[in-house]
C-alpha cells in the first residue's frame, strides 16, 4: 500500500529500563562475594574500575542479579579507604546499560508494588549522587532508560563517539516514565526544554549531541584495530581515559562544572522566573494534548513529575515519580506498547531457519516509488542491486529517488558523502536483463495488473538461474494467481512493502501452498537485512493488511456519503489514535489504488466489503482526483499554506452520492467504532481462516503497516482490553442498521461468549 | 652462504656484529634491466614560513633540479624525461614538473609530467622513471618532488565562485547587479585546504593519535622516538652525513645550506606540550609530529649501461617496489606494515637481510604503531592474511640519520630523500640491502628495496 505514517513507535534498539531491586533480596546476594558473575572490579592507582558484563545476554540490563551485585560492589568500594574515585564501565561492546528486565516489574500486581521497587532504586542513585568519592561513567554503546539514569547520578560522564553510543530515555515509548530519578535530574542537567524533549519523545541522542547538551562531559574517539580488535581496544582505551579523569577529579585537576556561556546564563535566569516556567509547562502540556489527543497518559505524567520536583522540591518530585510510574505500569496503554515492543522483537527474527544460500545480488524490476525504495534499503545494507525499468525516464526518476534518499542522510550527518557514494556504487540502473543470470533474488514492483505481472514472470524466469527466488511486490493480487504463470512456483513468494519503503518498517511476506520453506527463509533473511519488521502470512485476496484496511476505507466512504466531511472524518479517526486520518489516508494511498482494491476485494468477498459506493472513488479518479500524487483527492495539495483545504470537486461528487445517516448509529463515537470494528473483525477473521499465523503478527502488521492506534496495541490486544463481548454488542447494533458488513466472525463470537479466551496472555 | 661484517653506528662507539648469511647475493634478474640511482640531491628542508616564504613551488623545484645538474655534471639534453611529484598544487603551475624544468634550463625538448600520491608522490615519480627505463622507452630520467607549505591555495567559497563565474556570463548591467546583490557575508568566508582525508574528513594528526592509541603507544614512547629522531639528525648534520643537501641562494635572501627544523630538546620540554589533535587526553603533540616544511628533491635514474657509458659511478640499484592501500579511516598510516613483507617476499629477502632501513616518520606515534603491528602475529593473521608477522626492524639500523620528524617533511619531496639516504648509508655503512617504506594519505603505502652498487 502506498502511504505514509509519520509515527515512529519504537526504535530498533533494545529498549528497556531499570527497576531497582528490593533491599530485602539484596541480603541473599550479600554472602556470595566469590561468585559474582555480572559485576567485577579492580583497583588501579586508587581508582576502582567497576566492570559490568551480563554473561547471559548480548546487552547489559539492570536486572535482579545485576542490581544485587552492583550494590554489593559499590558498598565494598565505599568501605575501601584506598579507593579515591571510581569508574563505571561495561565490558560489552555496544552496550553500556540498555535498561532492565521488563518482566521484573510486569510481575508486579499493583501500582504500589511497582512504586516500592522504584523507591529503592531512587535511593540507590541518590547515594551515588552524594557519594564521598567521585564516580565516572564511561559509556560505550547503548545507555538507555535506567542505564542513563545511573549515568547521570554519577559525577562525571565520558562517552565514546561510536555510532553505537546512544543516550536516551525511551520509557515514554512504552507508556512509562524515567522512574529512577530521571525526571528530577535531567531538567537540572540539560535545562527544562531539552529535558522535556528527551523524555517526551524518547529519542536517541548521539554522543556528540550529548556533549553539546551537557549530558556528557568528555568524548572519546573510537579506535580501529591494533593488537586487539577495534571493539575490545576501544573499551580498554575508554577505561584508560576514564581512569585518568577519575584521578583528575580526585586531584581537582578536572572540574565537573562547565563554564557557562552567556546564552546559558540568560536561559538559566529566564528559567528561574516562576511565570516563565509556568508558561513552559502549559505550552508543553498543550502540545502533548494536541499530538497525543489525550490518549497517552505517560507524557502528561512526565510533565507532572518534572513540575512537582522543580516547584515543590526533591522529596515531592521523587515521590511523584515513583507513584506515577506505578500507576502508568498498570495502564492498558503501557501494556499495549510493551506488547508491541515484544512483538517487534519477535518479528525481527527469522523463524524459518538459515536459507540455503545468502542473497548477494538482488534485482528489482520497476523503478517506481516502490521499486526504487526497495533498491535503496537493499544497497544501504551492502547488497549489490540491479534496478531495472523499461524507460529511461522511469529509471532516471528511480535512481534520483535512491540518491536523494541517501543524500538526505548525509544532510542529517548520519552518513558521510563518501559512504553515500560507496553505497550508490552498489546500484546498477539498467533497461535490459544484463546481470540477471547472476541474481539470487528478483523483486518485481511493476504495475498492479495481472497480465503485466504474468508477462514479467515469464520474461524473468527465462533469464534467471535456477536457484533465484522471484518475489512479487503487490498489495492485493493473490500470489497464487501470479504464480500461475510460473514454471517454478516453489521459488515464488509475495513481498509486500509499504511506501515510503525507507521509512515504513513493515514487510508483509506472503507464501502460497507451493512456496518452499527455503524460499520463505530467504525472503525473511532479505527483509531482516533491509531492516524490516516482518510478518509472514498466508495467500488470499488482500492478504492480511490490505484486507483489514479495505472494509475500514469502505466504511469511511460511506461516512463521507452520509455527510461527514473529510476534516471531521480525519479528526474522528485521529481522535481514536490513528496517526493519519481516514480521508488523508485515502489520499496518501491514492484514490485510484483504493478504488482498484475496493473493487477487487469486493468481488472476492462480496457484500461484507460493501458500505461506501465504489462509484464515488471511480468518479473521483475520472475527475483526476487521485489523491496527493495528482494534487487533488479529498483535499487540495500543493498550496504552500499549512492548512489543508477540502477539495470542493470531491464534495460535489459526495453530494451526488448522498446517503441518509441512520441517527441510531451516527454519533461521533458510533462512526469511530463502525470504522474500527470492521477493521478488527476482518483481522480476527484472518486469524480464524489461517491467513494470519498468530495474533502477535496481526497486531504488528496492523500497527506498523496500517497505523492502527499504537496505544491500543493492535486489533487483537484491543479486543482483549476492550472486551470481545462489548465489541460484538456494538457490531450487532450496527448490523441492525447496515447488514452483514458488521456480522461478527465466529472467532470473535467465541471470545465474546467466553471471557477467559484471550488473544494475548 | 657467506658472512659479512657490518659496522653499525647507532652509538658513538662502533659495534662489530657478525652478520648471518644473506638469502641472496644480488637481486639482479636475468633478462631484466639493472636500473641505478646515479645521484640524488635536495634543497635544505625549511620550516614553512621561514627563508623560502616568498618563493613559489617551481622555484624550489628548480633549485633542486639545478642542484642535481651541478652535482652530476649531466648534460641537459641527456635527460629523456622528467617526472616530478607535488601534493598541494599551486594552480598557476599545475604541471610544476614542466615549469621547473624549463626554469632550470633543461632542453625545451624534454617532456615533463607531474604526479601526485600524497606523501609518496616522489616515490611514485621514481618508480614511474623506473618503469620508463625498464620498458625500454627511456635511458635517463630525472625524478623528484616539491612541497611548498608557506603558501597554499585558499579559495573563495563555492557559492562565491559560482556567483563570480555567472558574473562573467551576465550580459546586462541589471543582471550583474542582481548577481552582486545575491552575495552574502557568509559567501566571503574562504575555503582553506586541510590536511584531512576527503573520504573521512578526519585530519591526519587525529588519525595518528587514534592509531597510536589503538596500538597502545604511550606519550612517553612517542616523545622518546621524536627525541631520538632529532638527536640522530643533529649528529648526522654535524657529522656531515647529509651530503644530499645542496646550498641554495634564495632570491632576495641569504644562501641556505642546512635543514632548520632539527631541534633536540629534553624529555621534560617535550612532556610539557599539550596534545595537538585529540584534546585533552590525546598523545600526539606538535613535537612528536612532523612539521609543515618547504623543500624539493631530485634524483637521476638511469639504466646501468647508460650510466656506465656516460662515465658515472652509480650509487645504488633500485630493485623491487610495491604500493599498498588499506582502510583510510582506521589504518590510514599503516602503509609500511603492509608494504614491508610484500616487497621482501617479492625480492626473496627477509627482514634480517636488510642493513639499512629508512621509514618515513609522519608521526612518532605512527612509527611506533607500525613497529608494533609488524611485531604482531595477530595483526598479520587478522588483517594481512599472512601466517606470521614480518618482524620489526632493529632500531640500530633504523633511520639512523634522523627522519621526517626532525629533518622535515615536504610531502612530495620526502620519497627521494629516503632513497638517496639509503644509498648513502649503504655506502657509508657497507651493507648490501636497504629498505624504504612510507605511508601516505588515502590509506596508501609504498616500499622499495635498494641494493648497494659494488664499490
Amino acid at each position: 500500500l502506498y502511504y505514509t505514517i509519520s509515527y515512529h513507535i519504537i526504535s530498533y534498539h533494545i529498549i528497556l529500563y531499570y527497576i531497582m531491586h528490593h533491599s530485602m533480596n539484596l541480603d541473599v546476594f550479600r554472602f556470595n562475594v566469590c561468585t559474582r558473575t555480572h559485576v567485577s572490579y579492580e583497583v588501579k592507582d586508587n581508582v576502582a574500575v567497576v566492570r559490568i558484563n551480563d554473561p547471559t545476554s548480548k546487552v547489559n540490563t539492570l536486572g535482579r542479579h545485576m542490581q544485587a551485585e552492583l550494590v554489593e560492589v559499590i558498598n565494598e568500594i565505599w568501605g575501601n579507604s584506598a579507593v579515591k574515585s571510581a569508574v563505571l564501565i561495561s565490558s560489552k561492546p555496544g552496550s553500556f546499560i540498555a535498561g532492565a528486565d521488563l518482566n521484573m516489574f510486569q510481575a508486579c500486581k499493583t501500582a504500589e508494588e511497582v512504586s516500592y521497587l522504584l523507591q529503592a532504586g531512587q535511593k540507590m542513585f541518590e547515594q551515588i549522587e552524594k557519594s564521598p568519592i567521585p564516580f565516572v561513567a564511561a559509556i560505550n554503546g547503548s545507555c538507555l532508560g535506567g542505564g542513563l539514569e545511573f549515568a547521570i547520578a554519577c559525577q562525571y560522564r565520558i562517552a565514546t563517539k561510536s555510532k553505537k553510543t546512544i543516550l536516551g530515555t525511551p520509557e515514554v515509548m512504552l507508556g512509562l516514565l524515567p522512574g529512577a530519578g530521571g525526571t528530577q535530574r535531567l531538567p537540572k542537567m540539560v535545562g527544562l526544554p531539552a529535558a522535556f524533549d528527551m523524555m517526551l519523545t524518547g529519542r536517541n541522542i548521539k554522543a556528540d549531541k550529548a556533549k553539546k547538551m551537557g549530558l556528557v562531559h568528555q568524548l572519546v574517539e573510537p579506535l580501529g584495530p591494533g593488537l586487539k580488535s577495534a571493539e575490545e581496544r576501544t573499551i580498554e582505551y575508554l577505561e584508560e581515559v576514564a581512569v585518568d579523569f577519575a584521578k583528575g577529579l580526585t586531584g581537582k585537576k578536572v572540574t565537573v562544572e562547565k563554564k557557562k556561556g552567556l546564552m546559558q546564563k540568560v536561559q538559566d535566569f529566564v528559567m528561574g522566573l516562576p511565570p516563565v516556567r509556568k508558561q513552559i509547562y502549559k505550552t508543553v502540556h498543550n502540545k502533548v494534548m494536541k499530538q497525543s489527543k489525550g490518549l497517552y497518559p505517560a507524557p502528561l505524567k512526565i510533565i507532572e513529575c518534572v513540575q512537582t520536583g522543580i516547584e515543590k522540591g526533591n522529596a515531592a518530585g521523587y515521590l511523584s515519580e515513583s507513584e506515577n510510574f506505578g500507576k502508568l505500569a498498570m495502564t492498558s496503554v503501557s501494556r499495549a506498547l510493551i506488547g508491541l515492543f515484544y512483538g517487534q522483537v519477535a518479528c525481527k527474527k527469522n523463524h524459518f531457519g538459515q536459507p540455503e544460500r545468502e542473497v548477494k545480488k538482488l534485482a528489482v524490476l520497476g523503478a517506481g516509488l516502490m521499486g526504487a525504495g526497495i533498491a535503496q534499503v537493499t544497497i544501504d545494507k551492502g547488497v549489490a542491486t540491479i534496478l531495472k525499468d523499461t524507460t529511461e525516464e522511469g529509471l532516471a526518476r528511480g535512481q534520483q529517488q535512491v540518491y536523494k534518499g541517501l543524500n538526505d542522510k548525509t544532510k542529517k550527518k548520519s552518513l558521510t558523502t563518501f559512504e553515500r557514494d560507496r553505497i550508490m556504487s552498489l546500484l546498477s540502473g539498467q533497461l535490459d536483463y544484463r546481470g540477471f543470470e547472476n541474481a539470487d533474488m528478483v523483486i518485481e514492483a511493476v504495475f498492479e495488473d495481472l497480465s503485466i505481472k504474468h508477462k514479467v514472470v515469464k520474461e524473468v524466469e527465462a533469464v534467471i538461474p535456477p536457484h533465484c527466488i522471484f518475489a512479487t511486490n503487490t498489495s492485493a493480487l493473490p500470489i497464487k494467481d501470479i504464480a500461475a504463470a510460473s514454471k517454478r512456483p516453489e521459488k515464488l513468494i509475495g513481498m509486500h512493502y509499504f511506501s515510503p519503503v525507507d521509512k515504513m518498517q513493515l514487510l508483509e511476506i506472503i507464501t502460497t501452498s507451493k512456496t518452499s520453506k527455503d524460499t520463505t527463509a530467504s525472503a525473511v533473511a532479505v527483509g531482516l537485512k533491509q531492516g524490516k519488521v516482518i510478518i509472514v502470512v498466508g495467500d488470499g485476496p488482500g492478504f492480511y493488511t490490505t484486507r483489514c484496511l479495505a472494509p475500514m476505507l469502505a466504511e469511511a466512504v460511506r461516512a463521507l456519503q452520509e455527510g461527514v466531511g473529510p476534516k471531521k472524518l480525519d479528526s474522528l479517526t485521529t481522535g481514536f489514535g490513528f496517526p493519519v486520518g481516514a480521508a488523508t489516508l485515502a489520499d496518501e494511498v491514492g484514490i485510484d489504488v483504493a478504488a482498484h482494491v475496493a473493487e477487487d476485494l469486493g468481488k472476492a468477498f462480496g457484500t461484507r466489503f460493501g458500505g461506501g459506493n465504489v462509484e464515488v472513488l471511480k468518479m473521483m479518479v475520472q475527475k483526476g482526483f487521485k489523491g496527493r500524487k495528482s494534487g487533488k483527492g479529498c483535499y487540495v495539495y500543493g498550496a504552500k499554506s499549512k492548512e489543508k483545504k477540502v477539495n470542493s470537486g470531491a464534495e460535489d461528487i459526495l453530494k451526488s452520492f448522498k446517503l441518509t445517516a441512520p441517527p441510531a448509529v451516527s454519533a461521533d463515537e458510533d462512526i469511530q467504532y463502525r470504522l474500527v470494528s470492521r477493521f478488527v473483525n476482518e483481522a480476527v477473521l484472518c486469524l480464524q481462516e489461517g491467513i494470519l499465523p498468530d495474533p502477535v503478527q496481526g497486531d504488528i502488521g496492523a500497527v506498523f503497516g496500517l497505523g492502527f492506534p499504537p496505544c491500543l496495541g493492535g486489533p487483537f490486544r484491543f479486543v482483549d482490553s476492550y472486551g470481545a463481548d462489548k465489541l460484538v454488542q456494538k457490531m450487532k447494533h450496527f448490523e441492525e442498521a447496515y447488514g452483514n458488513q458488521f456480522t461478527p466472525c465466529q472467532l470473535l463470537l467465541d471470545h465474546a461468549k467466553d471471557s477467559s479466551k484471550r488473544f494475548h496472555k | 652462504y657467506y658472512t659479512t661484517l657490518t659496522s653499525l653506528c647507532d652509538n658513538s662507539t662502533f659495534r662489530w656484529t657478525i652478520k648471518h648469511s644473506f638469502s641472496k647475493k644480488t637481486l639482479a634478474k636475468p633478462g631484466v634491466k639493472n636500473i641505478v640511482l646515479v645521484d640524488g640531491v635536495r634543497t635544505p628542508f625549511l620550516q614553512s614560513g621561514t627563508t623560502y616564504a616568498d618563493l613559489m613551488p617551481h622555484d624550489l623545484a628548480r633549485a633542486a633540479l639545478q642542484g642535481l645538474l651541478n652535482r652530476t655534471g649531466l648534460p641537459k639534453d641527456a635527460v629523456d624525461y622528467i617526472v616530478y611529484g607535488t601534493v598541494i598544487q599551486e594552480v598557476k603551475t599545475s604541471n610544476v614538473a614542466r615549469e621547473a624544468a624549463l626554469g632550470a634550463g633543461f632542453s625545451d625538448k624534454t617532456p615533463a609530467h607531474t604526479v601526485t600520491m600524497a606523501c609518496i608522490s616522489s616515490n611514485q615519480a621514481m618508480t614511474t622513471a623506473v618503469g620508463l627505463i625498464a620498458a625500454g622507452q627511456c635511458d635517463a630520467v630525472v625524478a623528484g618532488g616539491v612541497e611548498f607549505m608557506s603558501d597554499v591555495p585558499i579559495r573563495h567559497s563555492r557559492k562565491m565562485r559560482k556567483t563570480m563565474l555567472s558574473l562573467n556570463k551576465a550580459k546586462t548591467l541589471g543582471a550583474r547587479l542582481s548577481l552582486l546583490g545575491s552575495i552574502r557575508l557568509a559567501h566571503l568566508s574562504p575555503e582553506l585546504p586541510a590536511v584531512a582525508e576527503f573520504s573521512t574528513a578526519e585530519t591526519m594528526g587525529h588519525s595518528a593519535d587514534r592509531l597510536a592509541a589503538a596500538f597502545g603507544v604511550s606519550r612517553l614512547e612517542q616523545d622518546e622516538f621524536a627525541l631520538r629522531s632529532h638527536t640522530l639528525a643533529k649528529k648526522a648534520q654535524d657529522g656531515g652525513m647529509l651530503s644530499d643537501v645542496i646550498s641554495f641562494k634564495v632570491p632576495g635572501r641569504d644562501i641556505v645550506s642546512k635543514d632548520n627544523g632539527i631541534r633536540p630538546a629534553t624529555m621534560e620540554q617535550l612532556a610539557k606540550l599539550k596534545p595537538a589533535f585529540i584534546k585533552p587526553h590525546g598523545t600526539v603533540t606538535a613535537a612528536n609530529s612532523s612539521f609543515l616544511t618547504d623543500g624539493a628533491s631530485a634524483v637521476l635514474i638511469m639504466s646501468e649501461e647508460k650510466a656506465l657509458a656516460m662515465g658515472y659511478k652509480p650509487k645504488a640499484y633500485l630493485r623491487d617496489f610495491v604500493y599498498v592501500s588499506q582502510d583510510p579511516k582506521d589504518q590510514l598510516l599503516l602503509g609500511p606494515t603492509y608494504a614491508t613483507p610484500k616487497v621482501l617476499e617479492k625480492s626473496g629477502l627477509t627482514l634480517n637481510d636488510i642493513d639499512v632501513f629508512e621509514f618515513h616518520e609522519a608521526f612518532a606515534g605512527q612509527i611506533m604503531a607500525n613497529l608494533k603491528a609488524m611485531e604482531s602475529d595477530w595483526f598479520a593473521q587478522t588483517y594481512m592474511g599472512r601466517k606470521t608477522k614480518v618482524g620489526a626492524p632493529p632500531m640500530e639500523k633504523f633511520n639512523t640519520w634522523g627522519g621526517s620528524l626532525s629533518l622535515g617533511h615536504p610531502f612530495a619531496a620526502t620519497g627521494c630523500r629516503l632513497v638517496t639516504t639509503v644509498a648513502h648509508r649503504l655506502q657509508k655503512e657497507g651493507g648490501q640491502y636497504g629498505l624504504v617504506a612510507a605511508c601516505a594519505a588515502g590509506g596508501q603505502g609504498h616500499a622499495m628495496v635498494i641494493e648497494a652498487y659494488p664499490q
